[in-house]
């Protein structure tokens, strides 16, 4: 993680809302693995202080590109409204790559990614990596409407099964991912799932991935001040092993999503609720292996440390 | 003419500071997190993230929300416990040559007492700053700063356990009369004060009518408040011109330093510009140095208090 500048080389659109920026900053682009995110400010005069986090959609390994990082984005508010308005040669200031990413298996897998409107970002990057290592990537992506589904044609190109889902039913099936997603699990002999986009949908994969035993990570986007773990303000609820004599519902840390996240074992989040009074915790427990890799189930997995693709 | 380089050595309560700029409490973690930007040696001093007598689980979210120039922040002071600090993060501190100063906090003045007992014995912590901002379980929950009552209780409980420690009050801008606060944490014995903490705001979704953090109300903090730290260490200094002060409240640059002793600080923390930019600190060490000499300072003790005030 470090900050640097970047400059835009190219600002683009998909679909319907989404706008795309492809960043060159070397230093960055070179560390980042998939389910990490960079945090960029925006202008130095701005009202809106504070940085901006997205998550990495495609790292450009080759060519003219290498090394650039690409992100995508729809706008919620000034500074995302400020930074679709940038060209190319804007210079933007950058930290990152930040958090634990996406867990690779160490053997071949099938790996099922599950992507719920503008979340399916850091989907893309995951499903190079895991294409370049060798694993099969199967895809479900939903969205509310057609024209909100990220770049289905790369979907189809990365994926050998692909669903497509919207609420509307304008593309594939009507509905939402997790009305398909056991189903594609059991045509696609599905191992482990990946999963990003808004919390209820994360709630419900997980769900039925604990349901059916399979490992699942999901890459959480939460509000963050500083985004390199320092102001505690971007934590999730996370059960951690329970002490001699503790009740398991006392169990819970809140674990920062920057630093101590994005990805998080999907089955170890209490999605719905939790203590609303301080109370004592211990949190020495929260350790990368029990947090973002914990029964995963595939024991021998990789982190960080592995080298990027190829 | 030959100028010669600005000398930004520092006293503060008798403690000598290589400059006189530190990072705030909870802007900088332990000094790890900043660690991956920062060189913490080259800081006048770190003031860790608050520490309490046991771990802290802090409160759920939503805990932050942006606002025009600042952001507010509920987090309920998630922390390990003053144990894990003296045998994790301290000696990872000394180890880089840091000038460590330890916020404490509490629900009660034994609380207090009892994390400033244990920093008593642990070797290596320079000064502590009383976090007071806390809900007062003792007294219907209100803050211990809100009170001088309760202001002179908790720092007379640490002071008398950390007798020979400089010790600083962090004193919330959110009451009536700062001064009297103030007083009472001089006469409780407080070495120096540190001003200020946030102020207490909300922010309201107006489509969902929740409010924005899961605490209801939330500290202020950013640029948005620096003109109200600026009139509280100005208003304290000149009634207490000898207790030093740690001024702190919205400092972005290097002339949010000046400007702060300026106004009465003998030295000033970065704190929520950290979020934003992460070397703010030591790109606001060198920009002192250029005032200094431009203005032709030779000491930053020049700098404190001098505001030229008409009449």
């Amino acid at each position: 993680m470090l900050m640097a500048s970047g400059e835009i080389l190219t600002h683009k659109r998909y679909g319907d809302a989404y706008h795309s920026l492809t960043i060159v900053s070397p230093e960055i682009g070179e560390q980042a693995r998939p389910g990490q995110f960079v945090s960029i400010r925006l202008r130095e005069d701005s009202a809106q202080i504070l940085r901006r986090p997205f998550s990495v959609y495609r790292m450009h390994k080759r060519g003219g590109w290498a090394s650039t990082i690409e992100i995508v984005f729809d706008i919620r508010g000034a500074g995302t409204r400020y930074l679709s308005q940038l060209r190319a040669h804007s210079t933007i200031d950058i930290v990152g790559p930040t958090g634990r990413g996406f867990v690779m298996p160490k053997r071949r897998a099938h790996c099922l990614l599950v992507g719920g409107g503008i979340g399916a970002a850091p989907l893309f990057f995951l499903a190079d990596e895991l294409r370049n290592e060798g694993h099969r990537v199967d895809f479900v992506m939903g969205a509310r409407t057609s024209g909100l589904l990220l770049n289905p044609i790369d979907v189809r190109r990365l994926a050998s099964v692909y669903r497509m889902t919207t609420e509307d039913g304008s593309q594939g099936d009507r509905g939402r991912v997790t009305d398909v997603l056991a189903e594609t699990m059991e045509r696609c002999g599905t191992e482990v799932v990946y999963a990003c986009g808004p919390h209820p949908m994360l709630a419900a994969v997980s769900e039925i991935c604990m349901e059916r035993e399979t490992p699942v990570q999901v890459a959480v986007e939460e509000l963050m001040a500083c985004g390199y773990g320092a102001c505690m303000t971007c934590v999730m609820p996370v059960r951690r092993p329970p002490k001699r004599g503790e009740d398991p519902a006392d169990a819970v840390v809140y674990a920062r999503a920057c630093t101590d996240g994005p990805v998080f074992n999907g089955a170890s989040i209490v999605w719905h609720g939790s203590g609303t009074e301080p109370v004592a915790a211990d949190q020495q427990e929260l350790t990368p292996a029990n947090v973002a890799v914990r029964d995963t189930g595939l024991d021998e997995v990789e982190d960080e440390h592995a080298p990027p693709g190829n | 003419m030959a100028r010669t380089k600005a000398d930004l050595t520092t006293k503060l309560a008798g403690l000598d500071l290589v400059n006189p700029v530190l990072v705030a409490s909870g802007t900088f973690g332990a000094g790890r997190e900043g660690s991956h930007f920062v060189r913490l040696s080259e800081l006048g001093g770190v003031i860790v993230k608050s520490m309490t007598l046991t771990a802290w689980r802090g409160k759920p979210t939503p805990r932050m929300c942006e606002t025009p120039s600042g952001m507010l922040n509920a987090i309920g002071i998630q922390n390990k416990g003053v144990d894990h600090f003296i045998s994790e993060d301290l000696p990872w501190l000394l180890k880089r040559d840091a000038t460590v100063v330890a916020s404490i906090a509490g629900n009660t003045v034994e609380e207090f007492v009892k994390v400033a007992d244990k920093l008593r014995t642990a070797k290596g912590v320079a000064a502590v700053e009383v976090n007071i901002s806390c809900p007062n379980l003792e007294d219907r929950n209100d803050m211990f700063a809100h009170s001088p009552e309760a202001t002179a209780a908790v720092i007379g409980g640490v002071k008398e356990a950390l007798p020979r420690m400089p010790v600083f009050a962090k004193l919330s801008p959110n009451v009536t009369s700062l001064t009297d606060i103030a007083a009472a944490a001089v006469e409780a014995g407080a070495d120096g004060l540190s001003l200020i903490n946030t102020l207490m705001g909300m922010s309201i979704d107006v489509e969902s009518r929740r409010s924005e953090l899961a605490g209801t109300y939330g500290g202020l903090s950013g640029p948005a408040i620096r003109p109200i730290a600026v009139r509280a260490i100005h208003e304290v200094h000149s009634a207490f011109p000898h207790i030093p002060i740690i001024g702190q409240g919205g400092v972005m640059s290097a002339l949010d330093v000046i400007e702060l002793m300026l106004a009465g600080a003998s030295v000033v923390a970065v704190g929520t510009a950290n979020f934003v930019d992460p070397t703010t600190s030591v790109k606001v060490i060198a920009g002192i140095a250029d005032y200094m000499t431009r203005h032709e300072i030779a000491s930053t003790a020049e700098l404190v208090g001098a505001v030229k005030l008409e009449g």
